[in-house]
């Protein structure tokens, strides 16, 4: 596989939510407006691309039978870094995302990559696939903050397309499993065709 | 009484997992089975309670003394991982069949988020240990409620015809769409 492939992978083939069905947590919580879930797509970018190339480089140091809380203490750096960066550059989004900014820690899909790519590969094909991964997360994230706002509000990134009242539910909590739900079977038809 | 208000606000109106998505993969991942389902809300609710104790007393006598708050992310996952470790080595040691009944959820509990989850928000919600630990009980069994109802609502859909694509993740999301819509409408109960 060359680099290109390994960079798009996350964007539909193998990406995180739409066909892993990893990190759901964050997806569903975060994702009320479309600016609030590309927010926490790219904290959640930031962290894959800094723990795979940490984790890579001590692969080999590591011993294996520490390795799962060695990888986590290396995630748990990272997300600490991006709360404390968001909590001073951003106050207004870490308001927001609030307790899903330090439960990046126990997102399925950095551990996942960590686990499955980066402490077998080389730190550059771990860099670029943590990047991919993060933008295939970012890219979901954001098409369904978009389409709850756009159906909730009726807006997207806070322009206002639709005037008049939209269908609330979808901005709370049962649209978000809804959404999620539908866009997931969307996927699964295109891909059986 | 403010301990009743508690824990009918975590079990129903801010029930962890439809209200809060917290805890979302063990919710799709092992809501097969009603029996599956139960293990999972006995083994989530015995490590939170503990684990809501001891990040607790960490918190206070440990970050808060020494200033270093900007470590709890990191020092609450490792207190968790390890505490699930312990609690799966005495486990078998101490009880073997309930063991049996809970191995092998018990090393999934580390990355289930609602243990994490509760352990930050009994801290950010200014809670005192008592007050902690029933959010965090309530919490628990408000998980293995809405577990179990899952559980159950699928267990009858494997005699519908499903339309392909909607098979697996896709359906039970809806569902706990649904699920959601009806536990709304225990908003207000409580202020």
């Amino acid at each position: 596989m060359n680099q290109f492939q390994n960079f798009t992978k996350g964007f539909i083939k193998e990406n995180p939510i739409l066909v892993l069905v990893l990190g759901t947590c964050p997806t569903l919580a975060t994702t009320s407006s479309s600016l609030n879930g590309m927010g926490m797509g790219i904290a959640t970018t930031f962290v894959l691309i800094g723990s795979n190339v940490v984790i890579s480089l001590l692969s080999n140091v590591i011993p294996d039978k520490v390795r799962i809380p060695a990888f986590v203490v290396i995630i748990a750096s990272f997300v600490t870094i991006v709360d404390l960066l968001m909590q001073a550059y951003v106050p207004g989004l870490y308001e927001k995302l609030g307790i899903f900014i330090p439960l990046i820690v126990v997102n399925c899909i950095v551990l996942g990559r960590a686990e499955a790519y980066a402490c077998k590969n080389s730190v550059f094909s771990s860099f670029i696939d943590g990047f991919g991964m993060g933008l295939g997360f970012t890219m979901a994230l954001g098409i369904l903050g978009a389409f709850r706002e756009l159906v909730g509000s009726g807006s997207v990134f806070g322009h206002k397309f639709i005037n008049g009242d939209g269908i609330l539910v979808f901005i709370l909590a049962p649209g978000a499993f809804m959404a999620l739900g539908y866009l997931i079977a969307l996927i699964n038809r295109f891909k059986r065709t | 009484m403010e301990y009743i208000l508690i824990i009918i606000s975590a079990v129903f109106i801010n029930n962890v997992v439809l209200a809060q998505f917290l805890g979302i993969c063990p919710f799709l991942g092992v809501s097969n089975k009603v029996n599956t389902a139960l293990g999972m809300a006995g083994a989530v609710t015995f490590v939170i309670v503990l684990a809501t104790m001891v990040t607790y007393l960490i918190q206070i006598y440990v970050l808060n003394k020494l200033g270093i708050g900007f470590m709890q992310t990191i020092t609450f996952i490792l207190v968790i991982a390890a505490l699930v470790q312990m609690v799966e080595i005495i486990l078998k040691k101490v009880s073997q069949p309930l063991y049996q009944a809970l191995g092998i959820f018990l090393p999934l509990i580390t990355t289930n988020c609602a243990v994490l989850g509760v352990a930050i928000l009994v801290i950010k919600k200014e809670y005192n240990l008592i007050e902690g630990v029933v959010f965090g009980a309530s919490t628990a069994i408000g998980f293995g409620l809405a577990l179990v109802i899952l559980a159950g609502i699928r267990e009858q859909l494997e005699l519908v015809d499903i339309p392909k694509g909607m098979k697996g993740v896709s359906i039970s999301l809806v569902i706990a769409g649904i699920l959601a819509m009806a536990f709304m409408g225990f908003t207000g109960i409580v202020k």
